[in-house]
């Protein structure tokens, strides 16, 4: 049954992510209408197979990499969901789609057995701090998204070449305060995480910080926003310099994410 | 009697140059009747824009009247004659026709297709009407200039490219801006297509309007038009630290604007984004405070480019239109070679022999039972009435060197010759 949810929900999210591909050549009401049915529906049933995954498991499912990976895919559908209910960003779905369904994908490759979880694990600090650490991370690759739109349409206005999506994608401004809005919810979050991980370890192994390098890597993550927001704030730092820096910023935690759990090594190694 | 046209432009003229030369207020009117006076010239029109100051007129002898009117020119302005050699341009007969279709087309415009050129062309027409400068030859010319960029107008899309300018820079603001109505807008000088951007810009809301002029009067008069606020030339820099958007054409010969004091700008508004539209020849603002970040700067080949690459080609209207200009000007010269006085003989013995032809027909169909030398005598008879009768107004036509041109429009009043008659044939 699990598998099943999770199979269907990938693939409304492979329809969703063609889709949005195909808007990126072809204006039309249809598509994007398509789009977000498909979208929609597949967060409804990946929800679903999450909560259903929770009562069979008994325990948050956040303790692999498989649920940890299709989380943060569903931590992003959900905020997209969100930035468009406040902003209709044109075109953020071309951006972000496939990014969620690759990360599903991803997520499908992965070992889905439900193994006991470890004692050290079971705390309330395990929801706490991982819920907090997705949705973080998943207003960061949103950031990362519309970093990336930025970066095209400001190419074209600069270049004076205004061929393309220039037509369909939101204006520079709203772009950069966008991409500035999600780092600022983006931070508090990962703050917090930070924080609730450290709690977390203290009651666990004694510790609050002990430098594996998942630690390492969000204190990196933490120190990119946190030049972003400061230079922002002081010296007026906007603009390309803001998207490339958030980009920048995503890049860090996809190694965080990623990279340290190919070397199987840390504190972290569950995830 | 040749058409004659002395003047300079936004390409041959900097600003500074054009305005000691302008014929503006009631220096115009002043001017007019002066270059009436011109000895050389007959008929006279005085067009005095901010792109361009052109006096036609009507002379007999080109090399005489250019002199003259070249002297009308420095005395009148006080301008030295070397400034004055340097930066006009004369045509004379058929290239002063051709030039003044092509600037009543606003093929000459720095942007081609701006709407202005045709009214200020009319007003200066009207001018000359009401005080009579004008004649035979300029009305007609003037006439037929207007009719020819109308024709223009309705025939190409030439007239959509300076409104798709305007079009363009309003696009681009938006795709630079969330909201327009938060903005702040300067217009930095003036100039036809910089008051059409800022029209258009204006009517799609922002929240303020400041004006720059050199002239701090012309900055209070647009202000008072567009609802803004004059701002001193000199603190034009200090308000850009507020200003989002810049439409400038103040046809300075140097950059007012440089890198580094737009970067001090960008500082002082941390970094927030400006868009900067260049419209003056030459360029008024730095090119490469493009480079900086946040700056978009673009001038009006910039904003052609966008235009050409979106809607039409501008070139193939352009040629469109010039073709019309070249068909036009050739019937406009063959009314203004009927005017000569060979083909007017020409006409004038045409016409004679066409009456008595017609005459004899009705005649030899009347009466009957005639022999042939009784028809020869008669087709004698009214050939030499004919010939006698042309004889005179030939013989005229012949010898006249004064007032040939008056004699030739009388003539062809007379007898009832017209132009357009001639064409046909």
């Amino acid at each position: 049954m699990g598998i099943i949810l999770f199979e269907l929900a990938l693939t409304f999210y492979f329809a969703a992510a063609i889709v949005s591909i195909t808007e990126l050549f072809k204006d039309s009401k249809i598509t994007s209408k398509i789009m977000l049915f498909s979208a929609g529906t597949g967060f409804a049933i990946h929800t679903i197979s999450i909560i259903y995954r929770y009562v069979t498991a008994g325990h948050i499912p956040i303790t692999n990499p498989h649920e940890a990976t299709s989380f943060f895919a569903w931590c992003i559908v959900l905020i997209f969901f969100l930035l468009q209910l406040r902003y209709k960003v044109s075109l953020l779905s071309s951006f972000i789609m496939p990014v969620v369904f690759f990360m599903m994908l991803a997520s499908s490759m992965l070992s889905r057995e439900i193994k006991p979880l470890s004692p050290d694990l079971q705390s309330y600090w395990l929801g706490i701090h991982t819920v907090l650490a997705f949705l973080g991370n998943a207003a960061f690759a949103l950031a990362f998204g519309i970093g990336c739109m930025y970066l095209v349409q400001e190419h074209y206005v600069k270049s004076k070449r205004l061929g393309g999506l220039f037509e369909r994608l939101p204006s520079l401004q709203s772009l950069d305060e966008i991409n500035y809005r999600l780092i600022t919810i983006g931070f508090p979050l990962l703050t917090l995480a930070i924080i609730t991980g450290a709690l977390w370890a203290e009651s666990a192994w004694g510790r609050f910080w002990s430098w594996d390098p998942r630690e390492t890597w969000s204190l990196v993550t933490w120190f990119i926003y946190a030049i972003i927001l400061h230079a922002r704030l002081v010296a007026g730092w906007r603009g390309k310099r803001a998207a490339l820096l958030s980009m920048i910023g995503f890049l860090t935690i996809l190694i965080a994410f990623f990279g340290i759990k190919l070397l199987r090594k840390g504190l972290h190694v569950f995830l | 009697m040749k058409a004659f046209v002395i003047g300079l432009n936004h390409n041959t003229a900097d600003l500074d140059v054009r305005e000691k030369f302008a014929f503006n207020g009631p220096k115009l009117e002043q001017g007019l009747m002066a270059f009436r006076e011109v000895p050389e010239v007959e008929e006279a029109i005085i067009l005095s824009t901010c792109n361009r100051v052109e006096l036609y007129a009507n002379v007999t002898d080109i090399e005489k009247a250019s002199e003259a009117i070249k002297i009308f020119l420095s005395d009148f302005h006080s301008i030295n004659r070397a400034s004055l050699d340097k930066s006009i341009y004369i045509y004379d007969d058929i290239n002063a026709v051709r030039h003044i279709f092509r600037v009543a087309s606003s093929l000459d415009s720095m942007v081609v297709g701006e709407p202005q050129i045709l009214g200020q062309m009319k007003d200066s027409f009207e001018l000359a009407l009401s005080k009579k400068t004008t004649g035979f030859l300029l009305n007609k010319l003037m006439k037929k200039a207007l009719s020819v960029a109308k024709r223009v107008r309705t025939e190409t899309r030439i007239a959509e490219n300076a409104v798709s300018i305007s079009f363009a820079a309003v696009e681009l603001a938006k795709k630079i801006f969330t909201d327009l109505s938060t903005k702040v807008f300067m217009l930095l000088g003036a100039g036809e297509m910089a008051e059409l951007a800022a029209r258009h810009l204006i009517g799609n809301g922002v929240k303020e309007v400041l004006v720059s002029n050199r002239t701090h009067e012309r900055a209070c008069d647009l202000a008072k038009e567009f609802n803004g606020r004059p701002v001193k030339f000199d603190d034009f820099i200090h308000e850009m630290a507020r200003t989002d958007i810049v439409i400038c054409s103040t046809g300075a010969p140097h950059y007012i604007l440089a890198k580094g004091q737009m970067q001090k700008v960008l500082k002082e508004r941390k970094q927030r984004q400006v868009f900067i539209i260049d419209i003056s020849v030459p360029r008024n603002i730095d090119p490469e405070i493009n480079d900086l970040d946040n700056v978009y700067l673009y001038n009006v080949d910039d904003l052609q480019g966008v235009v050409d690459s979106n809607k039409f080609g501008r070139q193939r209207e352009a040629a469109k239109a010039e073709k019309i200009v070249e068909e036009e000007l050739e019937t406009f010269q063959k009314w203004l070679l009927s005017l000569d006085s060979v083909p007017t003989i020409v006409a004038l013995r045409e016409k004679a022999e066409e009456i008595k032809n017609e005459e004899l027909d009705k005649l030899f169909s009347k009466i009957q039972g005639i022999d042939e030398k009784e028809r020869e005598a008669i087709e004698y008879m009214a050939t030499a009435l004919m010939n006698k009768l042309m004889h005179s107004p030939t013989a005229a036509l012949k010898d006249s060197s004064e007032d040939k041109d008056t004699l030739v429009a009388i003539i062809r009043k007379l007898y009832g010759i017209n132009g357009e008659k001639l064409e046909k044939k």
